[in-house]
């Protein structure tokens, strides 16, 4: 007999999912203009979860001017005032988070694990830090009383759509904004589910408004002459689109786009605890993770003992229904990801860098990749440049610090990178040679609100998170 | 580091056909080894050479495999498993024959309302009540294991603590609870806690060419750091230990989750690089049966089905038998019972 986990699903009961669902604005829900919708599918079964709106030019436009009327009142509301319904958001979502993690990983695929343990304790965090700053904008380096920006149009991703909204929201109502988010086309729920946690604290009409919708809906918003300020989280060649549409107007801009992070890994690493680092780096939540450790770089002397160790512990990750409670690896987002990521792991193999994979059994129905790992890589090929956005890893070696500096750099992206030493001094003197905006010294993919997050070069500008976070969202 | 360690130190370098610690073949193996243990100054570079731990990570990772759910059919499985791990333990100043054969009595038939419960792995106790152990078992198959070399301080002489092991030995213990002198590791004397294992791994010796199987405590609590215990881990495994024990049980800290995972890693790196299997014995502080699944899921998922066994894992305590049993009940009835439908011993 061996121990064998028995399915330990969470239960679904705790979600109530309605069949359709129409756009948020001015503290209402409403169908878009020419009543078009779309559906949103749980990506581990392609079951439909529900209809949502698709917004049209005139609902963005009816949404930009709620939020305008509602900015008056709302940037005008003493700071203290403002925090009151940020900490009360805050709350709520902690006590409804078991509901909306399982949501989360129904409509996106991602293991009750990660979105119990890591999502919904972030999410509620950020609200709860930006709570805090809300009344103490006076001291945050930005001189006396600095004033909101207006009306923020947010576009986010699909990776992490409850923590995207988290990390766009909660500064923009802090410094007195107010906002029109686009969730991501393939994850509208958990937006949808957040604006019925808005008007449960009671947030005023039009402060928040959530447009559903694919990506001429975000192109719409970006575009809008009486937004003030647009955020996006997203791929590095929308947000280059974006960049072209406010380029020449006064709208602030910030972008948290593509990466393809080196994780490197010297000799005198704590192996184990590195391994779990590369590990919780690329397959973390299926490797959709902008700032994933997708190139592992490692010094050639302990390269073997250390893919050893790799592939040992990829042999254990389990890979499955996201709502089993002992899943660790759960569905990739869409049939559109999946091909994206097969093409780019084909090419690969065809471009001669080696594949393997441990042996698991994938589900039938669903969109699903294994966890992948590709050694004898180099700078040249294609699955050391692009971003594959999936559960794939790149091996690549290096022989000298110097080298690992030059490689890690070699990159148009730079979110971030990893330090795997037990050699402190090392550790300074990589991060300072490093070129990313992230830099996690023997650890990965560790966030915290009140630390800034973004990127350098095609990962993008502005930061999110922390002070510096608000300077994304005051006129300063 | 395995294999790197294996290349570097041992002529095997591809994965070794496996063989018990307790076994002839495994002292060759250790010989190969010979050459990193040949002096103080060569077992420190080696020691000192082995990868450090990062003490986040580990317990991250420790605290990531708690969270795993066991659920009816496997929570049954590792509950029955886990029963038949478990060292039985009184170490008490107040130990009696009596209560001794109470607990051998309770070791042998631990449900008397269930007799499908299986029996534990052993009774532990201290030298002096090996004899009225050994008796009160009989022809249970259950084992008794005695603790030795004056536990749990080990501030004794090398002779008596040689003494001690014997005297249980003679008495029919078939394992031994050895500590390791703690002053001498943190004073950086290596090698001297190293001869110590070796000398009292010969005396737990049988005439008839046999031996009892020895267990080396570390004393975690007290080694304190995890490149420490990581360190104490390769030592003992390098001297001969059969199994790797965390603690005795009588100081502030004993088994975490944490330091038995790093103790389960060496003890993978070690079979990696040499083939030899290694048992490992969390002792004290594991009172529940949530806590003991922890634990045989950190087994299972760092050195897997061949450690499943209560061959090559234990449990050192007391209280967590009546949890055990508890939970059990539960499973096949439906409903808790409560602390009075256990026996107390």
């Amino acid at each position: 007999m061996t121990f064998e986990y028995a399915p330990a699903p969470e239960s679904r009961s705790v979600v109530d999912i309605a069949p359709s669902y129409g756009l948020f604005i001015d503290g209402e829900f409403a169908p878009a203009a020419d009543g078009k919708v779309f559906k949103t599918v749980s990506p581990s079964s392609e079951e439909v979860l529900s209809e949502v709106a698709q917004a049209t030019t005139d609902d963005v436009d009816r949404a930009v001017k709620a939020a305008r009327k509602a900015f008056e009142k709302w940037s005008a509301l003493p700071g203290a005032e403002r925090a009151k319904y940020l900490f009360r958001i805050a709350r709520i979502i902690q006590e409804r988070s078991r509901e909306l993690a399982v949501l989360e990983s129904l409509d996106n695929g991602k293991p009750i694990r990660e979105s119990r343990d890591a999502d919904l304790p972030l999410v509620a965090a950020h609200f709860f830090y930006y709570a805090g700053w809300a009344d103490k904008l006076d001291h945050a380096g930005y001189g006396p009383n600095p004033r909101a920006l207006g009306v923020a149009g947010q576009v986010i991703p699909w990776n992490f759509p409850l923590l995207m909204l988290a990390w766009k929201i909660a500064p923009a109502l802090a410094t007195g904004n107010t906002v029109v988010l686009k969730p991501a086309e393939t994850t509208p729920l958990s937006a949808l589910f957040f604006a019925d946690v808005c008007r449960q604290a009671g947030l005023p009409k039009g402060v928040v408004n959530i447009l559903t919708g694919d990506g001429s809906t975000g192109a719409a918003l970006v575009a809008h002459p009486d937004v003030n300020k647009v955020a996006f989280t997203g791929s590095t060649e929308v947000g280059k689109a974006i960049a072209r549409t406010v380029a020449g107007t006064d709208k602030k801009l910030t972008l948290e786009l593509g990466g393809k992070a080196a994780n490197i890994v010297f000799d005198d690493a704590p192996i184990d605890q590195a391994v779990e680092g590369i590990v919780n780096g690329i397959f973390f939540n299926q490797g959709h993770v902008c700032c994933a450790g997708s190139r592992l770089l490692v010094q050639e002397s302990v390269q073997d003992e250390l893919l050893d160790a790799l592939k040992r512990r990829m042999q254990t990750l389990r890979v499955g229904d996201p709502l089993d409670k002992n899943t660790d690896v759960g569905a990739i987002n869409s049939a559109e990801q999946l091909a994206r990521i097969t093409e780019l792991a084909d090419a690969g193999e065809a471009e001669g860098a080696e594949r393997w994979a441990p042996a698991c059994e994938l589900p039938s129905a669903g969109y699903w990749f294994a966890p992948t790992l590709f050694t004898g890589v180099t700078q040249a090929h294609r699955i050391a440049r692009e971003e594959i956005f999936g559960p794939v890893l790149s091996v690549l070696t290096f022989r000298t610090p110097a080298e690992a500096v030059e490689k890690a750099n070699n990159t148009p992206y730079g979110l971030s990178a990893g330090i795997w030493t037990e050699k402190g001094s090392r550790i300074l003197w990589m991060a300072n040679k490093l070129r990313a905006g992230v830099i996690w010294s023997n650890t990965f993919n560790k966030f915290d609100p009140a630390s800034p997050f973004g990127g350098y070069k095609e990962s993008g500008f502005g930061r999110e998170g922390g002070r510096h976070g608000l300077e994304a969202y005051l006129d300063v | 580091m395995t294999l790197r360690y294996a290349r570097r130190y041992a002529p095997l370098v591809t994965m070794p056909i496996t063989v018990p610690a307790y076994g002839k073949e495994a002292a060759g193996r250790l010989a190969s080894m010979a050459a990193v243990t040949a002096d103080d100054g060569a077992l420190r570079r080696f020691l000192h050479g082995l990868p450090g731990v990062d003490a986040v990570g580990l317990e991250a990772r420790a605290a990531t495999l708690g969270t795993r759910s066991i659920k009816t059919t496997a929570k049954a499985y590792a509950i029955d498993l886990a029963l038949s791990m478990i060292d039985l333990t009184t170490l008490e100043g107040a130990d009696t024959p009596g209560k001794v054969r109470a607990l051998c009595a309770k070791g042998i038939n631990p449900d008397p309302t269930d007799r499908t419960t299986p029996k534990v792995a052993a009774i532990c106790v201290y030298p002096d009540m090996v004899a009225t152990a050994k008796e009160a078992l009989g022809d249970s198959g259950i084992h008794v294991a005695s603790v030795a070399t004056a536990f749990p301080a080990g501030r004794a002489a090398l002779p008596v603590k040689l003494a001690d092991t014997r005297d249980a030995v003679a008495a029919g213990a078939d394992e031994i609870d050895m500590v390791i002198d703690r002053g001498a590791f943190l004073s950086g004397r290596y090698l001297q806690v190293f001869e110590e294992i070796k000398a009292v791994k010969e005396a737990c010796a049988r005439p008839d060419g046999s031996a009892a199987h020895l267990k080396v405590i570390f004393e975690t609590g007290e080694l304190q750091t995890y490149d420490n215990v990581r360190r104490a881990s390769w030592l003992s495994m390098l001297a001969g230990a059969d199994f790797i024990k965390t603690s005795t049980g009588k100081v502030a800290v004993n088994a975490t989750p944490p330091v038995t995972l790093l103790m389960l890693e060496a003890v993978r790196d070690f079979h990696a690089a040499t083939g030899v299997q290694v048992g490992v014995k969390p002792a004290g502080g594991i009172r529940t049966t949530k806590d003991a699944i922890k634990y045989l899921v950190m087994v299972n998922e760092t050195l897997g089905e061949p450690w499943l066994t209560a061959d090559w894992f234990r449990f050192g305590a007391s209280s967590l038998l009546n949890d055990l049993l508890m939970q059990r009940q539960k499973l096949s009835t439906g409903r808790y019972s409560g602390p009075d439908y256990v026996t107390v011993d």
